[in-house]
């Protein structure tokens, strides 16, 4: 199960991780429905893009700039969370969404926990996999943490100042 | 002073909720302690020695006498009767529960307070110019641009877990008296040939294992522009800084491993495009922001007041505090007074309840109701009539505020240390009072003139030590606590960093040591150079070569009870750990 469009969902998605011994070039990519690391996709693409649904996942020390003339190729692009605590997918979501005008599906995967849903909402995320230990329904809470917010971001693309008549009731 | 509006209300009731939620899943054990730690951190809420700690914020230092009254009642519901003021203009108390922790934050939301990102790897609590808005030397009023950065920074969502904590201090003052060139950024707002107004952008400065003073990276970013630039400086660090070492994470090791230039390119390649975007600052909202920062209504009065001038030649001590702790006005006939929190034989920067209390009624009864945080962890009444300085004098002299020691030997900057701090090497509290004790003497001190002491437990430098004129570290060796001795330090306009003389002392041989640099000083000095003056023009050596010359020895007196190092907790009740943590 996963959290998209604010709901609790079936996903039928898997996220294909390279084991020790794989390679980009020699890993084999299931069929189906699958999200593929970026290197692999860099490696593969000439077989990888005949494929009519297809997913890829950045790790957070990747770039969103790699994809940017990819984007229209993917049904959803995941960020991976390697720790929660590791905010550099927060400015690769951002990335996507605002800077590059990605629109799809952007799914957070790896240490997401109930506590950073709502900035990950912020970002630009969309869709979610929470960490399979904790409960989802605890998660989903998370996105509704906060009513207003102060800056501009994915979400809200003018700051407060500009959204709101300040100095007065809300 | 900025008011909350109900937006600013309704974030910060979310925000306790959210807090609370989250301690409830803590003690109830759905979240683990790994993953609770940062949570509480972004509240300001650290675990140390003896009991939880927490840092509440005062932004850009600023305080009424509502909100100072709300820390003594604190202080005394949910703490020890008394609270610290930190080098970063904020209050921590010592001895709170997790338990109590939504409480207290709630009770600071009912005077527009909070603990917001006061801890953690996120944009901290913004800090100012004390003297903001009367300093004589003032080129632009900072603190419409800290509140707006306040806001801006506030539950930034793209910057919550940065690899390190991020540190912005900002002036507006041809003085700088914000300690800009040891933070993450420094902003320095100036007006340009055309008068318009922009800011100086200092980056990756920053004290700790690593100290570096900050580089200009621009030398006027217009103030519309403000936002947009600093975030992209924060966006290149999340995305560039290092993650892999605890201690090489700070901005400032990634400006100076990519060099200046690169990290300017960068920052530039990402602002342009949020360069005139939304997030550019309106007229409108600097004017809505700027209007809470408009001063009282002053009295037109003399330049000088006449009974004040004749108080002080006829009364010696009122005149030692008029010239230390009395600073100038723009206004004429008003001057600025620091409360000195630095009186010998406490901890600096300590305030009780009834002082705390007691300063929020100065305030009222001298001052329009407000009062500053100083980073030298003072406290400030800004617009004080000069015609009440003898009835203020003599109040704050009985509280125990009034050392006229500002600016001096004694003025000593020192963080919690060991007795309190998880992560100290050493104490530093007891030496700042054995070395205040020894040097007691006002007319020694006074002789001695301007001087900075600055003390850390530990090289994370939360006291500062680097930029101090002498600055002490304490040092662990083999489990034991030794202090490391550096002079030459400095802040303000002319930052340095300090030297290391040697190899370290034992507590009870570090008053000898001070003692003896400041010999070499009155040997050497030139008529009214100042101690930084002449370790500048003639070196470290004539310090090093007579400190080391004789051995030093122990202390004796030194040896008692409370300058023992004390196991954690022998000192203290019972440590008031919450339960099931």
């Amino acid at each position: 199960m996963i959290i998209k469009n604010k709901t609790i969902a079936a996903d039928d998605w898997s996220v294909l991780r390279l084991e020790e011994n794989d390679t980009p070039h020699d890993v084999v990519v299931p069929e189906g429905k699958i999200i593929v690391p970026l290197k692999v996709w860099q490696a593969q693409r000439n077989v990888l893009q005949a494929r009519t649904e297809l997913g890829v996942w950045l790790a957070s020390d990747e770039r969103a700039e790699d994809l940017k003339s990819d984007l229209a190729r993917f049904s959803v692009i995941a960020v991976d969370f390697p720790r929660f605590a590791d905010g550099r997918g927060y400015t690769i979501a951002r990335h996507l969404r605002v800077r590059l005008g990605y629109a799809g599906e952007l799914r957070a995967i790896g240490d997401v926990l109930r506590d950073q849903m709502f900035y990950l909402q912020r970002v630009g995320f969309d869709a979610f996999v929470p960490r399979s230990d904790k409960d989802i329904g605890g998660a989903l809470k998370g996105l509704n943490d906060f009513s207003f917010t102060y800056q501009a971001s994915s979400d809200e693309r003018l700051p407060l100042f500009r959204r709101v008549q300040r100095g007065s009731g809300i | 002073m900025y008011r909350y509006d109900n937006f600013d209300h309704q974030i910060t009731r979310e925000r306790i909720a959210q807090f609370g939620d989250q301690v409830r899943r803590r003690l109830s054990g759905e979240l683990t302690e790994d993953e609770f730690r940062i949570l509480r951190l972004h509240n300001g809420l650290y675990l140390q020695v003896h009991a939880y700690m927490l840092r509440v914020a005062v932004p850009y230092g600023l305080l009424s006498a509502a909100q100072m009254r709300m820390l003594a009642t604190i202080s005394r519901r949910y703490d020890r009767d008394y609270g610290h003021f930190s080098t970063r203009q904020n209050v921590q108390f010592n001895w709170i529960k997790l338990e109590d922790a939504s409480a207290i934050l709630a009770e600071l939301a009912s005077v527009e307070m909070h603990a917001n990102q006061t801890s953690g790897n996120c944009i901290r609590n913004i800090t100012c110019d004390e003297f903001a808005g009367v300093a004589q030397d003032e080129i632009v009023d900072p603190r419409p641009y800290a509140e707006i950065l306040r806001q801006w920074s506030t539950f930034h969502p793209e910057f919550a877990y940065l690899p390190r904590k991020f540190k912005i201090a900002i002036t507006g003052a041809s003085v700088d008296r914000a300690a800009t060139a040891v933070h993450d950024i420094g902003l320095a707002a100036v007006k340009n040939a055309q008068g318009e107004v922009g800011f100086r952008v200092l980056v990756g400065g920053g004290l700790g294992r690593t100290p570096i003073l900050g580089t200009e990276i621009c030398d006027f970013v217009p103030w519309q522009h403000v936002i947009t630039y600093i975030e992209s400086i924060v966006r290149v660090y999340n995305e560039y800084g290092r993650r892999d070492n605890l201690y090489k994470a700070r901005i400032k090791i990634l400006v100076k491993a990519i060099g200046i230039d690169e990290f300017r390119r960068r920052v530039e390649a990402d602002w342009q495009y949020t360069r005139n975007g939304p997030c550019t600052i309106t007229t409108a909202e600097l004017n809505r922001v700027a209007a809470f920062f408009t001063g009282p209504d002053y009295e037109h009065l003399p330049e000088n007041d006449v009974g004040v001038a004749a108080l002080t030649s006829e009364n010696r001590a009122f005149s030692n505090w008029v010239q230390r702790n009395v600073k100038p006005h723009k206004v004429p006939g008003y001057a600025a007074v620091v409360l000195s929190l630095k009186k010998t034989g406490i901890a600096p920067g300590d305030a009780t309840a009834v002082q705390m209390d007691a300063a929020a009624e100065l305030a009222e009864r001298f001052s329009y109701g407000e009062l500053r945080v100083t980073h030298m962890q003072n406290l400030v009444l800004a617009d004080v009539k000069q015609s009440d300085l003898y009835d203020l004098w003599h109040a704050a002299r009985e509280l125990g505020m009034a050392t006229p020691n500002i600016g001096l030997l004694t003025d000593i900057i020192c963080c919690p240390g060991g007795d309190f701090c998880s992560l100290a090497n050493a104490r530093s509290i007891p030496l700042a009072r054995a070395i205040a004790e020894r040097f007691d003497n006002l007319d020694f001190q006074h002789d001695i003139g301007e001087i900075e002491l600055n003390m850390s437990g530990c090289m994370n430098a939360c006291g500062h030590h680097h930029v101090g004129n002498i600055g002490i570290l304490g040092v662990d060796k083999d489990g034991e606590e030794w202090y490391q001795v550096s002079i030459g330090g400095a802040q303000g306009n002319d930052s340095s960093l300090g030297k290391v003389i040697g190899r370290s002392f034992t507590f009870a041989q570090t008053p000898e040591v001070i003692g003896r640099l400041l010999e070499v000083y009155v040997r050497e000095r030139f008529a009214g150079e100042r101690f930084i003056d002449t370790v500048r023009r003639i070196g470290h050596i004539p310090f090093k070569e007579y400190v080391y010359a004789t051995p030093v020895t122990d202390d004796k007196t030194l040896a008692g009870m409370e300058y023992r190092l004390l196991a954690a907790g022998a000192a203290h009740d019972t440590p008031l750990y919450a339960s099931g943590v």
